[in-house]
Order: structure tokens, then C-alpha cells, then sequence
């Protein structure tokens, strides 16, 4: 199989990048995307060219290393899948796929298609935990939780944390991930004593990392790998409300 | 120098509370001047760090990843083992202990062992305050299910997806330790090696990824918890950042791996399908609850599966252990697929694979049941091969997984170097020569949550009134050029191979020599194939860029160098013990069932390897069973 990658190189954060073409021959419909890269890039050394710099780890859809645009959607042309999990099988024989890193302001890029997320790292410090010490908890089974309402908790845990919600808005805007990280803590007993203050923390830290506002055109929605559901941004707007007038 | 493992006094039940009872606490006060660098932010580093962090420590914490989130800990899938007796069937922490003894196939301390029983009940209680969604039942109390190699139900989960929970618990929880100051998280920071001090351990060399730039860290106290190494077969289960050189270098510097050679293959991957595949992907053991494992009774039958009659299928794992049917231990269920596999029985194109069946599951339960409990599993094998899982079986085969080798350890998790200490996967503490499933959550957690932050006050104590040398100290930036140089030598090379091709090929040789089962000509055979490798390596490898800049390859390069010389100890190891026990088969020993034939007399011990410029040396902590006689262990 042969296909013409178009990937997007850039040296450093500083300096200025294009798109640079490459025909890969000896692919086949088997390998993963990310294998694809990986032999290109064998050819690439060969050539005594530097390496396209570009993200995994797990290459099994969990840890959300991996990500890039591809052919214009955020990993790539189906819905909810990881770049690690897309097949070369999804493209013919003689495609060109353009492959760019994520783009937003918010996730600046680090070299070719490796962006800075710890953005969102940053959200999470300000309260995407539940403030308890290790060696404080009473027994497991002490404080019931109902299999809807622990099933929903574990629907918005499920966020893998890769970005492609972010990269997919127009607006840039987190508010698919930041909800869910909210909700997943404040549907759940343990997490109630800091829903509001968690919600004011995480959404004030949100919007200081420069994404933008949440149209609700559910561009999110559709690329999210864990299938995160939009209602997690309608139930967040409905907590600021109850934050405004709790806290 | 003798291996002291620690091991408190007292009965078995009491060892830890007698341990805890004596050990150093050192005051609040004194505790904020104490620095402790964690190398690695899963499971067992990040619960590390932040409790470390609660207690007053201050904390650096260091990944090679993005983020602390991404550790692989993030990929276990089916559970975590308690001994809670929830489901009220007859469990008890002496069953948990003596069912994870027997697991290991008697190669671990009863103490040890003993202690990870004891303490897996607070850990559930644990994970629920930090808001992991674990299952439920209707009413509200928590759910279990099976793992293998025991008959009780003591795995709790989440979904498929328990790895990814409980390290996003962990993650949030160092998050908040980042928050307040007490933990400074690094990165994006890869470790590429050990300061000593006076033969104790003071700091660590890291490269920083993003600009290449190289970075002395001191500190009273270093962790590694850089999980697994079974990244040296190359296809593995592992991420692919995955990698030994933190232990390797720690190895080097004085530390003694135990047991390098006890390596688990998962018997349920999915199998490999061509050369140019970087990883095997995992489909959880809990899938061994409901789903049947069979291959055609005829050899080389080319029907499909469904037109394969039930009277010619062969349910071997049932047939041959019909006390554990589908669910005996993994090593054992690995095993028994190879076997079939070789005798010509394997399905899949490459004939390499063993079905995973769920029609009687589906036909018992509902399609709703199975799709409630596993789904995510079904969604994800359709989306790498393209199949329906609910229509047709699962395609599967055994793959390299987990190192129940490692650094050795105290019962203190720390390892021959003073002041150097291993948790979780990186250890070799409680699994023995065979991990039970979700087992390696448990561990891995308590080792980071409860173990070490109890255990290293003892040595923290003492260090209290001793110096504490800052990176201005000689022997950083002796190191520190070291490290550079090590860097330097490999860009030189400029040679004709790429990383991945030696890769490929040290995987092969490990993957016929050094896995499921070993013999001695073969190991033999290893041990030059990667003296050839090694050589070849330093000769032609070609890696482009330069130090100074982000460069993926070089970190490739840098890793591998390391495996490589880990590949020979492990075949050195396996090649010393006369004996087949837990994963580790030799061929010459076994039973005329085929099982493995374990030797008590003489190999009833830990092998501990000392560095010794480029050889290695063998000290042996022999296992004292107290409470527990080996027995053979049958799962029949």
C-alpha cells in the first residue's frame, strides 16, 4: 500500500512550520496509523533525516498520549477513536492524508505534531480531587451508591484526557473535558462537600488557559474516544447557577 | 554482601503491625526538610508522592509522559483483589495470602505475600473516598467477579477499564499535592541515572525531553516506580515508552535485581498479524468469566468457527483443569495455548491464535448482561480487527505482559543501595514466579499508598543529622558527564540500522529463548545472539538529530541499549535455575502431564544479581516457609 503523507513540521515552539510531503511505499492495511508513522520515520533515519516528532504511549486507546488531526478531523475519519486505534485499512491505496498537530492557542505546540496539553493539567489541580488523606477512609460499603448514579459517575470518568474535544471546537474550548471531570467527582457522595467550590476552581482555571466558549455545536461529542456525552456541559452550566448562589 | 530481608518478628498476622509499632516517626517539623525524588507517576508512584506529600515530605515526581495521567498503570483493565468476603464465600486474608503464594508457585516471602492480603481491604475503602466509580449492585453495595487461579469472587473493577480509574484517582490526588507546593511535578523528564554518595542514594540524572538539556536532582531519598520491563521483547502488552533503564542504571550503580527472568505472558492478547506491529494489544482476563477458550479438534482446520460443530471443538482448558476450567492461572493458561498452537491446532491466518467464545454466555445471560459487563472490551476488539465479538469468538493469543522480576527488596521496599527504594511493578517483592490476575493493582497501590510511607521514616530518620549534599557536590556533574557522553556515543555511531530493526531482533531472539517456555541449549544460544546484538548495536545504529532538541529517537536508542543488556541477565537467569516453576518452564523439567516440576531442595530461593562490570553475580535469599509448606501446585 502506498499513501502520500502530508505532516505538518515544525522544529520548535518558536519557529515557523509547513506542511512537507512524503510518499510512504510498503505500508499495509494492517498496521495501526501510528505504525505508518513508524515506518516512515524508519526511512526518514535511513535517508539521514531527522524524525517526525509526534505522540503515544499505550497505543491501546486508554492513556491519551496520541492525537493528531487527520485529513482535517481530529483523530482521524471515524468517530470515536483514538489515532492509536486507527487502521491503515480505512484508507485506499494512493490517498493523500494530511496530518497536523491539534490546534488551539491553548495547547501550544512543543515540535512538528507534539502539543503542550498540561492546560489541562492545570484545571485538574484546582480541584479535580476529592481532599482526603490516604489512611482516612471508612469502609468501602459504609455509604450506598446507586448503580444509575455510580454507572453515570463512571460515564464521565471515562475521559482519557487526549484533547481532541478541544481541537475539534471551533472555539477551542475544554468545556467537554472540564465537565466531565466535574461531574464525574460531584455526581458521587464522596465529592459532594466541594461541589461548588470545585466547579468555581476548575471553570475559573478553565477560561484563565485561554480556551474559548462552548457554542454547543457538539463537534466535541463526535470525536471524544470515551464518548463523553455533551449533557455533561448542559449539567455544568445548570451547576453554575447553584455555585452562584451557594458559594 | 548477605541479603537481610527484614522480616519483622512475631506471627504471620502480626509481622506488619509489629513492624509499624517499631519502626522511626520522624516530627512534622523535621519532615518539611527532607526531599524525596519519585521516579514515575502511576499507580504506586503518584499514590507515592502525594502521601509522601500529606505526611510532610517534600516531593519532586518525575514521567517521561505529557502528563502524571498517562503512567501505564492507566491500561489494566479487569480489577483489583480484595479480601473483603463481600460476596460472603468463604474468603479471608489467609486465603487471599495463601492463594497468592500458590499463584507464585512458592518463589515469594510469606511475610510479603501475607502483608499484600492484609492490607488490600483498606485499599478498596481507599479508592472509593478518592472517587473511583467501582460497580454496583442495584442497591447500592459493591460488585465482584472471578479472577483466575482462585474460587472465590474478590475483584473489584470498574467497568473495563479499573487501571484507567484507579490511576486517575491517584493522578488527582498528586494533583492536589501539586496545588498546595508539596509536590513538584516533572514531566516529560526521562531518568538516565543514580547519583550515590557515599554509597547512598542522593539524587537522580534526568534528560529533560523537551530540550534535551540534562539535569542534576538531589534528594534524602529516591523512589523508582518505573513499572515493567517486558518491553524488551518488543511486542508486549506494554506501552511503548515502557522501559528498564531506571532499574538498569540503578542495577549498575549497586542495586540487585532479583529474578530478572520471571516474566508473565498473558494468555488473552490480541495475536500478532504482521512485522510491523509496535505493541500486542490486552483483552482482559475478566473476559475468562464468560467466555470459553477452544481450538478446532481437527488440526489445521480452515472452517470458520461457527461452522465448526460442538463435538469438534476442543474446550482444552476445561478438559485438562476442570476445577478452573477457563479461569486457571495465567503462566498455566498461557502455556496450554502454545501448546495447542504448536501441535497444529492454532487458528487466525498466522495459525498463532486460540478462540475466546461467548455463545453459551450470550445464550445463558442475554446479550445485555455480557454487553453491560464487558462492552468496552467488544467495542474495542471490533475496532482493531474489525470483527463483531458477539456474533463470532475472539481471536487470541499469549503475549509478553508482566515482570515479576525486578529490584530486589526489603521488606522495606528498599533496595541494596541505601536510600534507594523500588515499588510496584519495578520490584520483585510478592508474586513470586507467577502473578495472579489484579493482583498487580493491589500491589503496585499499597506499595505507594500504604507500605512505603510507612517504611521509609526508618532510613529518613537516620539522614536527619547526616549532610545533604546538593547538586553543586562533585559527583553530580562527574555523573551528569557521564550521561552526556553515554549520549554522545550513540549519536556517533551513525551506522546503518535503525533502533526499531535491533529491536525486532533482540525481540525474536527473547520471544523464542526466553518466554513462555526455555531450555538450556536455547538459552545458551540467547546469551550469544545478544552479545552479537550488543555489539552490532554500538557498531551500526543510526540515530539522526542531536541531543539538544526533542528527539523521540535518541530516547528510543537510549532505552534499547538498555534492554539489551537486561536481555542477557534475564537469559542468564533462566539458564541458572534447574527447575520449571511458576512462568518460568524449563523443558527438561517437567512432570509427564507437561506440567512444571519445581525443585525445592536446591532452588527454594530468590536469585539476587550483583553488577560486576559487565558480568553478573549471583547471591541467593533462600525462602524460609513457615506457615505454608510447598506443595505442587494443581489446579486440576
Amino acid at each position: 500500500m502506498k499513501v502520500t503523507f502530508k505532516i505538518w513540521r515544525q522544529d520548535s515552539p518558536e519557529s515557523k512550520g509547513a506542511l512537507k510531503i512524503y510518499e510512504t511505499d510498503g505500508l499495509t492495511e494492517d498496521m495501526s496509523f501510528l505504525e505508518a508513522l513508524d515506518h516512515l520515520n524508519e526511512t526518514l533515519v535511513l535517508n539521514n533525516e531527522k524524525v517526525i516528532a509526534f505522540e503515544y504511549d499505550c497505543r491501546e486507546g486508554i492513556c491519551g498520549q496520541c492525537g493528531v488531526f487527520i485529513n482535517g478531523r481530529a483523530h482521524g475519519p471515524h468517530d470515536h477513536l483514538t489515532t492509536c486505534q486507527l487502521h491503515m485499512r480505512s484508507f485506499k491505496d494512493g490517498d493523500t492524508i494530511v496530518v497536523e498537530p491539534w490546534r488551539a492557542s491553548s495547547f501550544p505546540i512543543v515540535k512538528d505534531l507534539v502539543v503542550d496539553r498540561s492546560a489541562f493539567d492545570r484545571i485538574i489541580e484546582q480541584g479535580g480531587y476529592i481532599t482526603a488523606k490516604t489512611g482516612t477512609a471508612p469502609e468501602a460499603n459504609a455509604i450506598l451508591i446507586p448503580k444509575e448514579i455510580s454507572d453515570s459517575a463512571m460515564d464521565a470518568a471515562a475521559c482519557i484526557g487526549c484533547g481532541a474535544c478541544v481541537a475539534a471546537c471551533k472555539n477551542a474550548s475544554a468545556a467537554l473535558f472540564t465537565s466531565a471531570k466535574i461531574n464525574h467527582l460531584n455526581k458521587l457522595p464522596q465529592g459532594y462537600p466541594e461541589e461548588h467550590k470545585r466547579f468555581s476552581d476548575m471553570t475559573a482555571q478553565m477560561e484563565l488557559e485561554g480556551f474559548g466558549s462552548c457554542t454547543f455545536t457538539a463537534a466535541c461529542e463526535v470525536e471524544c474516544p470515551a464518548e463523553i456525552s455533551i449533557s455533561n456541559i448542559a449539567e455544568m452550566n445548570a451547576r453554575y447557577m447553584k455555585a452562584k448562589i451557594y458559594s | 554482601m548477605k541479603l537481610n530481608s527484614k522480616i519483622p518478628e512475631g506471627r504471620l498476622e502480626d509481622k506488619w503491625k509489629n513492624y509499624q509499632v517499631k519502626s522511626q516517626l520522624i516530627n512534622p517539623a523535621n519532615k518539611k526538610k527532607l526531599n524525596i525524588i519519585v521516579v514515575g507517576s502511576g499507580l504506586s508512584g503518584a499514590g507515592a508522592a502525594a502521601t509522601l506529600a500529606e505526611l510532610g515530605y517534600d516531593v519532586q515526581c518525575f514521567c517521561y509522559q505529557d502528563s502524571a495521567r498517562r503512567a501505564h498503570s492507566v491500561a489494566a483493565q479487569g480489577g483489583i483483589n480484595a479480601a473483603k468476603n463481600y460476596q460472603h464465600d468463604g474468603d479471608s486474608i489467609y486465603r487471599m495470602f495463601y492463594d497468592t503464594l500458590k499463584g507464585g508457585d512458592f518463589r515469594s516471602r510469606e511475610a510479603n505475600t501475607y502483608r499484600l492480603a492484609e492490607l488490600s481491604a483498606p485499599l478498596i475503602d481507599h479508592f472509593v473516598q478518592q472517587g473511583v466509580p467501582f460497580a454496583r449492585e442495584y442497591g447500592g453495595v459493591l460488585v465482584n467477579r472471578s479472577f483466575g487461579g482462585v474460587q472465590v469472587q474478590r475483584t473489584f473493577y470498574a467497568r473495563g477499564q479499573t487501571g484507567q480509574q484507579l490511576l486517575v484517582a491517584a493522578y488527582s490526588q498528586l494533583s492536589k499535592m501539586i496545588r498546595a507546593k508539596k509536590v513538584e511535578m516533572l514531566p516529560r523528564h526521562e531518568i538516565l541515572d543514580i547519583v550515590l554518595i557515599d554509597g547512598k542514594a542522593k539524587g537522580v540524572i534526568a534528560r529533560d525531553l523537551r530540550t534535551g538539556e540534562i539535569k542534576s536532582f538531589a534528594a534524602d531519598a529516591v523512589v523508582l516506580a518505573t513499572g515493567g520491563y517486558s518491553r524488551v521483547f518488543r511486542l508486549s502488552t506494554l506501552a511503548i515508552g515502557c522501559n528498564g533503564s531506571a532499574i538498569w542504571k540503578a542495577h549498575k550503580r549497586g542495586a540487585y535485581f532479583a529474578a530478572p527472568s520471571f516474566t508473565q505472558i498473558h494468555p488473552t492478547a490480541l495475536p500478532q498479524s504482521s512485522d510491523a506491529q509496535s505493541k500486542l494489544t490486552l483483552m482482559s482476563e475478566s473476559l475468562r468469566n464468560d467466555g470459553r477458550i477452544w481450538v478446532p479438534e481437527k488440526k489445521d482446520d480452515d472452517r470458520k468457527a461457527i461452522d465448526i460443530p460442538e463435538e469438534e471443538r476442543d474446550y482444552y482448558l476445561e478438559r485438562r483443569y476442570p476445577s478452573f476450567g477457563n479461569l486457571a492461572p495465567r503462566d498455566i493458561a498461557s502455556r496450554a495455548a502454545k501448546e495447542r498452537i504448536d501441535a497444529g491446532h492454532g487458528v487466525g491466518q498466522l495459525r498463532n491464535a486460540v478462540y475466546l467464545d461467548f455463545k453459551h454466555a450470550i445464550k445463558t445471560f442475554g446479550k445485555d448482561v455480557i454487553e453491560d459487563r464487558y462492552g468496552n472490551l467488544f467495542s474495542m476488539y471490533e475496532k482493531i480487527t474489525g470483527i463483531n465479538a458477539y456474533k463470532e469468538p475472539m481471536k487470541i493469543s499469549p503475549a509478553a505482559h508482566f515482570s515479576m522480576g525486578g529490584l530486589w527488596v526489603d521488606y522495606e521496599l528498599m533496595t541494596t543501595i541505601p536510600g534507594l527504594y523500588a515499588i510496584g511493578e519495578c520490584n520483585y517483592s510478592d508474586h513470586g514466579a507467577n502473578r495472579l490476575g489484579a493482583n498487580s493493582l493491589l500491589q503496585t497501590s499499597i506499595d505507594g499508598y500504604f507500605i512505603l510511607p510507612n517504611t521509609i521514616n526508618n532510613y529518613l530518620e537516620g539522614e536527619l543529622k547526616e549532610n545533604h549534599p546538593g547538586i553543586e557536590h562533585p559527583e553530580f556533574s562527574k555523573i551528569e558527564n557521564e550521561v552526556k557522553g553515554h549520549i554522545k556515543k550513540i549519536l556517533m555511531v551513525n551506522g546503518s540500522r535503525t533502533v526499531d530493526d535491533f529491536h525486532r531482533e533482540l525481540g525474536k531472539v527473547m520471544w523464542q529463548e526466553c518466554a513462555m517456555s526455555r531450555n538450556k541449549k536455547g538459552l545458551a544460544r540467547a546469551i550469544v545472539q545478544i552479545k552479537t546484538i550488543r555489539e552490532e548495536f554500538w557498531r551500526d545504529v543510526k540515530v539522526t538529530g542531536n541531543e539538544n532538541e526533542m528527539n523521540t529517537e535518541l530516547e528510543k536508542a537510549l532505552r534499547l541499549a538498555d534492554f539489551i543488556d537486561l536481555a542477557a541477565l534475564m537469559c542468564k537467569d533462566a539458564l541458572q535455575r534447574d527447575e520449571s516453576c511458576g512462568a518460568h518452564f524449563r523443558e527438561e523439567y517437567q512432570t509427564d502431564e507437561g506440567e512444571a516440576l519445581r525443585n525445592d531442595e536446591d532452588f527454594a530461593y530468590v536469585s539476587s544479581w550483583e553488577y560486576n562490570d559487565g558480568d553478573f553475580i549471583l547471591h541467593k535469599e533462600q525462602l524460609e516457609f513457615e506457615y505454608e509448606q510447598p506443595t505442587v501446585r494443581n489446579y486440576k
